[in-house]
C-alpha cells in the first residue's frame, strides 16, 4: 500500500482532484494514438501514460503563478498546471485555435497566462532557462518558484551540470524534477550514466538531491512541497529524482521493445491511478461510483477537446510570417 | 548492382568499412543495441561489438569531442548526430575543435573524423527538429561537408569520407533513407567535391543537392513538358565546392537557379550564385536566381511547413523567369 504521510492533511477535495488531474492526463494521451494514425496529427508524440503521478503530484504543490517548464513529453505537465484540453489538442491537430497556434506542435506547448513557460526538444536545453526565471523571481523578489522537468537522459548533458551550478551559486529558487524513467529511447539508464542512482548528481553542487516514487502522487506531492517551501523562503535550489516508468515506446514511432515483458508489467502494478484510488477508497471512504463518474466526466471532456480540435480552423496562410519579430 | 535504400547503402558502407579497418569506430546516442534511431546501423553491434559500436549518453558535445580526440589519438571514428539539430548543442566542438586542429598546430595534427547527422524538413517536427545545416557548416574553413542524394553517392562518398585524413561532416537526410536506387555491390569509392549531373539539358541549370535533387528532376520534368530542358546539377557537398562543374555546365546553359532546403538569407546559394557570377558573368543570359525556404522557423502546422519549404513547383515558376 502507499507510503501515505497522513500527515499530510490533505482535504478529500484536493485528493479528488488528483486523482482527477491524473484521469484526465492519462485519458488524452490514451486518445491520441488513434488520433495519430488517422493523420490528424503529425511530428512526433511523446506521450505521457504512467508518469502522472510526477507532473500531477508537483502541480499541486505549486501555487498560481510559479513557472513551470519542460521537455517534449509535457502535455501533461501543461494540462496539469490547467491548461484547457481542448487548445491542447487543437495544438495537436496543428489548427489556429491551439496553445501555440498550430505554430508548436506535441513537443513546443506553452501558456503566458499559467507562467508555463514551454516544452522543449533539445535533451537538456531548458535547465539554464529554469535558472534564469529563477533569477528574474529572486531578483523581482516576486515570490514565484520554478518547476524544471526533464528526463533522465537530459542529466548526462553538459548542460545539465552547467545549470546545477549556476542554479546553486545564485541560488535561484528552482526546483529541478528528474523524471526517471529508466530510459533515454533505447538506452537504459545503466548504459548511459556512470551514476545510475540520479538524484546523487546534484552532490557535486552541494544542493539537496532526493528520490521518491513517482507512481506515488502523494510521496512526489510532499517532496515537492517541502522543495518549494524552501526555496520560497529563499532557500535555494533543490533536485528530485522521481522514478517513474513510460507505459507506451518513446514516441508513437517506438514499438519500444527493449523493454522485457516482465519489467512492463512489474510497473504497470505500479499504475499510479488504481494505486490513488484504492487509497481513497479504503482510507477515505471514497465510493467506487464515485471514481467511476470521474473516469466518464474525463473520458468527456477529452471527446469535447477532440470535437474542438476537429472543428477549428487551419491556421490562414499568412500566419507562416507573423510572430517572427515582436517588432514587425 | 543491386537496387537498395539510401538507409541500406549507407548501412553497407559502414559495414563494409568497419571489416577493413579495425581502427574505426562508431559512436552515437542508441547506435548500438537499439541499431539507430533511423535503423541506420543495423546488425553492426552485433557483428562488431560494444567496443567499436558504442552507444553514448545524450552527450552531443562529448561525442564530438570524444570522437575528436579518438581520431588525434589514432582510431579512425564515426560519430552519429541522431540529427543534425543536436550537432548545434556540439557546435563548439565541431567548429573551434575538429575543424580548427590541423591548422591551428601548423599542419601537425589530423582529426581523421566523419561525423553522420541526419537532417531536413518536411516531417512537422516543428521549430527545432527541422533544419539543414549544410549552408551553415560550409562556412567553417577545415571541415568538409558533402550532402548525398542517391543511394549510391551515400555509399560511395560515405566511404571516402570515412578513407579522408580531414574531418569530414556527413549530412544524411531523413526523407531519403526510404528512397532506392542502384548501387554496385562491394568497393564504391567516389571523390569528394565532383558534382554529378543527375539530369542533362540545354536550356538551364538547376543546381542541388541531397533531396532538392530530387525536388529538381521533378521539376525538370514539369519544364521539359513545356519546352523547357533543364539540366540537374547535384553537387554531392559544399566542400569542396566543384565550381568547375557549375561553371563548364552554366557555360553550356546560360542560365541557373540554386535550389536549397534551408533559409534563403545566408544560404549557400547566394554564395554559388555570388561565384558564377564573378567567373562567368559574360556568359549569363540572365540573372541566377535562387531558390529556398522562407526566413522563418520552421511551423509545426502541415500546409503552413510545406509553403515554407521549396517545391518542384515553386522551382518552375522561377525558371520561367528566366525565358
Ligand atoms: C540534444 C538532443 N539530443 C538528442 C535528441 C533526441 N532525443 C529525443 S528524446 C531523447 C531521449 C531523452 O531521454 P530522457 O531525457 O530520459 O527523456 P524521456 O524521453 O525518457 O522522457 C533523445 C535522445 C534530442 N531531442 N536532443
Ligand atoms: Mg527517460
Amino acid at each position: 500500500m502507499l507510503p501515505i504521510d497522513d500527515g499530510l492533511k490533505l482535504e478529500i477535495a484536493e485528493l479528488l482532484q488528483m486523482y482527477r488531474d491524473m484521469v484526465l492526463l492519462r485519458e488524452f494521451e490514451e486518445s491520441c494514438p488513434k488520433l495519430y494514425s488517422q493523420g490528424k496529427m503529425g511530428g512526433f508524440l511523446h506521450l505521457y501514460s504512467g508518469e502522472e503521478a510526477v507532473g500531477v503530484g508537483a502541480s499541486h504543490a505549486m501555487q498560481d503563478g510559479d513557472y513551470m517548464i519542460s521537455a517534449y513529453r509535457e502535455h501533461g505537465h501543461i494540462i496539469a498546471r490547467g491548461a484547457d484540453p481542448k487548445v491542447i489538442m487543437a495544438e495537436l491537430f496543428g489548427k489556429a485555435t491551439g496553445i501555440s497556434r498550430g505554430k508548436g506542435g506535441s513537443m513546443h506547448l506553452a501558456s503566458a497566462e499559467l507562467n508555463f513557460m514551454g516544452g522543449y526538444g533539445i535533451v537538456g536545453g531548458h535547465l539554464p532557462l529554469a535558472v534564469g526565471l529563477g533569477y528574474a523571481a529572486k531578483y523581482q523578489q516576486t515570490g514565484q518558484v520554478v518547476v524544471c522537468l526533464f528526463g533522465d537522459g537530459a542529466t548526462n548533458q553538459g548542460v545539465f551540470h552547467e545549470a546545477m551550478n549556476m542554479a546553486a551559486l545564485y541560488h535561484v529558487p528552482v526546483i529541478f524534477i528528474c523524471e526517471n524513467n529508466g530510459y533515454g529511447i533505447g538506452t537504459s539508464v545503466e548504459r548511459a550514466s556512470s551514476v545510475t542512482e540520479l538524484y546523487k548528481k546534484s552532490c557535486a553542487y552541494e544542493t539537496p538531491g532526493n528520490r521518491v516514487d513517482g507512481m506515488n502522487v502523494l510521496a512526489v506531492y510532499q517532496l515537492v512541497r517541502e522543495a518549494i517551501a524552501r526555496a520560497r523562503e529563499g532557500g535555494g535550489p533543490s533536485y528530485i529524482e522521481a522514478a517513474t516508468y513510460r507505459f507506451r515506446g518513446h514516441s508513437i514511432s517506438d514499438p519500444g521493445n527493449y523493454r522485457s515483458p516482465q519489467e512492463k508489467k512489474i510497473w504497470q502494478e505500479r499504475d499510479p491511478i488504481p494505486k490513488l484510488g484504492k487509497y481513497l477508497q479504503q482510507h477515505k471512504g471514497v465510493a467506487p461510483a464515485q471514481l467511476e463518474t470521474i473516469l466518464a466526466e474525463e473520458l468527456q471532456r477529452v471527446a469535447a477537446a477532440i470535437e474542438f480540435a476537429e472543428a477549428s480552423p487551419e491556421p490562414a496562410a499568412d500566419q507562416l510570417m507573423t510572430d517572427i519579430y515582436v517588432e514587425g | 548492382m543491386a537496387e537498395i535504400t539510401t538507409r541500406e547503402a549507407i548501412n553497407q558502407a559502414l559495414h563494409e568499412e568497419l571489416e577493413r579497418d579495425e581502427k574505426i569506430i562508431l559512436l552515437g546516442e542508441d547506435v548500438g543495441l537499439y541499431e539507430g534511431s533511423f535503423k541506420v546501423s543495423k546488425g553492426l553491434y552485433a557483428a562488431f561489438g560494444e567496443q567499436r559500436v558504442i552507444d553514448t549518453p545524450i552527450a552531443e558535445a562529448g561525442i564530438i569531442g570524444m570522437a575528436c580526440g579518438a581520431a588525434m589519438g589514432g582510431l579512425r571514428p564515426i560519430a552519429e548526430i541522431m540529427t543534425v539539430n543536436f550537432a548545434i548543442v556540439a557546435m563548439d566542438q565541431i567548429v573551434n575543435h575538429v575543424a580548427k586542429i590541423h591548422y591551428m598546430f601548423g599542419g601537425q595534427l589530423q582529426v581523421p573524423l566523419v561525423i553522420r547527422a541526419p537532417g531536413g524538413g518536411g516531417n512537422q517536427l516543428g521549430a527545432q527538429h527541422s533544419h539543414s545545416l549544410e549552408g551553415l557548416f560550409m562556412h567553417f574553413p577545415g571541415i568538409r561537408v558533402v550532402c548525398p542524394s542517391f543511394p549510391a553517392d551515400a555509399k560511395g562518398l560515405l566511404k571516402t569520407a570515412i578513407r579522408s585524413a580531414d574531418p569530414v561532416l556527413f549530412l544524411e537526410h531523413e526523407e531519403l533513407y526510404g528512397v532506392k536506387g542502384d548501387v554496385p555491390d562491394g568497393e564504391l569509392l567516389i571523390p569528394l567535391g565532383v558534382a554529378d549531373i543527375k539530369r542533362a539539358g540545354r536550356d538551364v541549370t538547376l543546381i542541388a543537392l541531397s533531396k532538392m535533387v530530387y525536388t529538381c528532376l521533378e521539376a525538370a520534368e514539369q519544364l521539359a513538358a513545356e519546352g523547357i530542358d533543364a539540366e540537374v546539377l547535384d553537387l554531392r557537398g559544399l566542400n569542396p565546392l566543384d565550381m568547375a562543374a557549375v561553371i563548364e555546365s552554366v557555360g553550356r546553359t546560360r542560365r541557373a537557379i540554386t535550389v536549397e532546403e534551408s533559409w534563403l538569407t545566408g544560404g549557400w546559394g547566394g554564395e554559388i550564385a555570388a561565384r558564377i557570377m564573378e567567373t562567368c558573368f559574360d556568359v549569363l543570359d540572365a540573372p541566377v536566381l535562387r531558390v529556398a525556404a522562407a526566413d522563418v522557423s520552421a511551423p509545426y502546422n502541415k500546409q503552413l511547413e510545406q509553403l515554407a519549404i521549396p517545391h518542384a513547383e515553386d522551382v518552375v515558376t522561377r525558371v520561367k523567369e528566366l525565358f
